[in-house]
């Protein structure tokens, strides 16, 4: 070959890899936990873990329609990628978690876990999913060590926009007190929630100048009550608080009424007995039993005027829990901070850090939410809480607002 | 003696013995620190008394299944839990129905026998396609294998109504006519808790009768004795064993229906705690034996009621109720150590030459 042409040749070559050296870098994670990486025609993978089977289904379901109104408010996509929502039941027990924990930790697409539904389920499943590397944000979770700073059940990755449970029971001890009631007992069901919830209730309670005359427990699919209530009964209370879950707490409803001593006690449940299944389950028995829950009418003015009516139109019917506003709130955090936090390539590829969404998400501040103004602290309460009393009456769902 | 003792005991039956003794001596001294702290009015024990006997009517009806069924066999029927839940979870949408067009407390009996009739009905139904499909042709095998299609059946016939009848919980509507409580001097009962306890009793002492003195009982009897020789004494073996299943079947129908009126709540997988503690109760009466499982289920309810309060409380344990599964359990081992074949032994001929 002439000089003149290998010259020519190795010009070409020369620059064409310079050229090429020159063009777009490939994204490099630097992230501390790792990236999720999105194709351009995958869709960007949302889980969710809630009880959506067996007697407390209407606390899973209904939280699962808040976050699927959220993901058709942002049209379905994010960032041009479709949004798949999707996930398993966390059976509202420690069992369920683990099932769940290990099954959703599996899964590397996952870029955000909404739930659990219960606290004893994210207690067992939280580790896996800490270590995981996702960011997991409950709607109805309200145990109060899981946001305690430095409680071993304390784990980065963690948030709730639902209300701790401090103040849940702090409300029901002023609302009893209030009522006039002097003489309580508290019933719980073994759980993580239940247990703490009930001991709030009789720091406050004993605090406010009442005194606790029990406190018992059942186990939480436990049919005959007939021994705690008799032995409830034998200190005459006038008040019975149970916060626990439905397929116990309509049982207690039921065969308090029949129980020597116990004919004319005012009974109450917490945020696990706010169903329709409750009214089913206890029939007449419901008249008067009390329940706490967050306080609907403080929610913000779109929540009547633009998210009942939705989700009276995508699932023909009122809400069945109390959770959807909260979960609503939390699904559009995650995607308010997976569009600030993700980096997108020019061919349409998502590049998400994990500890950056993290932190995204924790740095929340003032986030106009259904259920209120968000601002998360360092340990992930992120609630804005205002808690209301209801009382059940047969025939009539929702119970009405008694209190405050 | 102590030097036969010394040949025949071994370490094992040390142990057990111990572990006996121990809970023996638990029970006594908590009962006794229960009467010294006086803390239950007697009104109090009468009612927990009379909840256990509720509770024991419904073990005794549905351990009659396990009993007869063992008696017969030689198996253990562990699906048997499930014919329980099949005839009250289908009758709940009748009674659903009935109570919608007002007919149920219009006629409260009437309503009452048509939903009794249809859950023995539907527990027979089941009672039977189970003999027929999965335990006929395993007649003559190994010990195990029944055992475990038992098992294998129930978790089939659970799931299997929770895919016709759906995953929630169905409610009996209330009954006007049992609604409230009677009273006899000192002594107040919810009419419900009567109810039960009353049909209960009535109810076993029929299936006692039919039993003992009708000549299908003596068919039974004897097949229970020895299927083959009864064969050649002109049984028909395999009916005999279809009755026997069906009369079980029944019983847990009924006692589905009581628990119905009582707890109101059904589901896939009532039949599950109830199944065990109404085996529990045979094996604690005496396997094989009919008023056995009368008497391990009016035993087993009167424990479950009566012991962590009677027992635990006094022992100081608190919350002693979450523990009345452990007791009643406990119990069970307890006299299983002492006395292995139940309380009234095991009904196996004495005089097989």
């Amino acid at each position: 070959m002439s000089k003149r042409l290998l010259i020519i040749v190795s010009i070409i070559m020369i620059s064409s890899m310079v050229l090429a050296a020159c063009g777009a870098k490939p994204y490099e994670c630097t992230d501390k936990i790792g990236c999720v990486t999105v194709a351009p025609t995958d869709p960007l993978h949302i889980a969710y873990a809630m009880v959506i089977n067996g007697p407390d289904a209407t606390l899973g379901i209904d939280s699962r329609n808040g976050a699927e109104i959220a993901v058709d408010d942002h049209g379905g996509k994010v960032l041009d990628h479709a949004i798949k929502f999707d996930g398993e039941d966390d059976g509202c027990s420690a069992e369920g978690g683990q099932a769940v924990g290990s099954k959703l930790a599996a899964d590397p697409t996952i870029v955000a876990i909404l739930g659990t539904s219960c606290s004893s389920a994210l207690r067992v499943a939280m580790p896996l999913w800490s270590t995981a590397g996702f960011t997991v944000i409950s709607a109805s979770n309200t145990a109060p060590d899981l946001t305690l700073v430095g409680n071993e059940n304390n784990y980065p990755g963690y948030l709730r926009t639902a209300h701790s449970d401090v103040v849940q029971g702090a409300a029901a001890a002023q609302f009893a007190y209030e009522q006039g009631f002097r003489k309580a007992a508290t019933i719980h069901d073994g759980s993580i929630y239940a247990e703490s919830l009930q001991q709030v209730f009789a720091d406050e309670f004993t605090k406010l100048g009442g005194t606790i005359t029990a406190q018992e427990s059942v186990a939480p699919d436990q049919v005959d009550m007939s021994g705690v209530l008799t032995s409830i009964a034998s200190g005459a209370p006038e008040f019975i608080y149970h916060p626990i879950f439905i397929a116990a707490g309509t049982q207690l409803i039921l065969q308090a009424r029949q129980t020597p001593g116990l004919e004319n006690v005012i009974q109450m449940g917490a945020d696990g007995m706010f169903s329709p299944d409750v009214m089913t389950g206890a029939g007449d028995a419901v008249e008067g039993v009390y329940v706490s829950s967050p306080d609907f009418t403080k929610f913000g003015a779109d929540y009547a005027a633009k998210f009942l009516p939705a989700y009276q139109a995508k699932f023909g019917s009122a809400p069945v829990s109390i959770f959807h506003a909260h979960a609503y709130d939390a699904m559009n955090m995650v995607l308010a901070c997976v569009e600030k936090v993700t980096v997108k390539d020019s061919d349409g590829t998502l590049h998400i850090p994990r500890q950056s969404l993290r932190d995204c998400m924790y740095a929340t501040k003032d986030f106009k939410g259904l259920t209120g103004n968000l601002t998360c602290t360092p340990t992930g309460d992120c609630a804005d809480p205002k808690i209301a009393v209801y009382q059940y009456h047969t025939g009539e769902y929702p119970p009405t607002k008694v209190w405050p | 003696m102590l030097k036969r003792w010394r040949q025949t005991l071994t370490w094992t039956d040390v142990v057990v013995y111990a572990i006996g003794v121990i809970i023996g001596i638990a029970v006594v001294y908590g009962t006794i620190r229960t009467w010294q702290k006086a803390e239950y009015t007697p009104e109090q024990w009468i009612n927990l008394t009379i909840d256990g006997l509720k509770l024991g009517s419904i073990y005794a009806l549905i351990a009659l299944g396990y009993t007869l069924v063992y008696g017969i066999l030689r198996m253990i029927n562990f699906a048997h839990s499930e014919v329980f839940m099949a005839g009250p979870f289908t009758a709940v949408f009748l009674a659903i129905y009935l109570d919608d067009i007002g007919f149920y407390n219009a006629q409260p009996i009437i309503s009452l026998l048509l939903i009794t009739l249809l859950s023995a009905t539907v527990s027979v139904t089941v009672a039977l396609l189970l003999e027929k499909i999965a335990y006929r042709r395993l007649r003559y095998a190994p010990r195990l294998v029944p055992l475990i299609t038992a098992i294998g059946a129930s978790f089939f016939l659970q799931y299997t109504f929770r895919g016709f009848y759906g995953a929630d919980v169905e409610t009996y509507p209330n009954l006007d006519i049992l609604k409230g409580t009677l009273t006899f001097g000192p002594i107040t009962i919810p009419k419900t808790d009567l109810f039960v306890i009353v049909s209960g009793f009535l109810l076993m002492l029929l299936l006692y009768i039919i039993v003992q003195r009708t000549k299908i009982g003596k068919a039974m009897r004897s097949v229970s004795e020895d299927k083959e020789v009864a064969a050649l004494m002109g049984i028909d073996v395999d009916r005999i064993i279809q009755f026997t299943f069906g009369l079980g079947g029944a019983s847990a129908g009924i006692a589905g229906i009581m628990y119905a009126i009582i707890y109101q709540n059904v589901h896939a997988f009532m039949g599950f705690i109830p199944g065990l503690k109404a085996f529990t109760a045979a094996v604690l009466g005496g396997i094989g034996n009919v008023v056995g499982a009368w008497l391990g289920g009016t035993l087993l309810g009167l424990l479950e009621s009566l012991g962590p309060n009677l027992f635990l409380s006094g022992m100081g344990i608190p919350s002693a109720n979450q523990l009345k599964d452990g007791i009643a359990f406990a119990i069970l081992v307890f006299i299983l150590i002492f006395r292995p074949t139940g309380l009234l032994g095991e009904r196996i001929s004495k005089t097989k030459a």
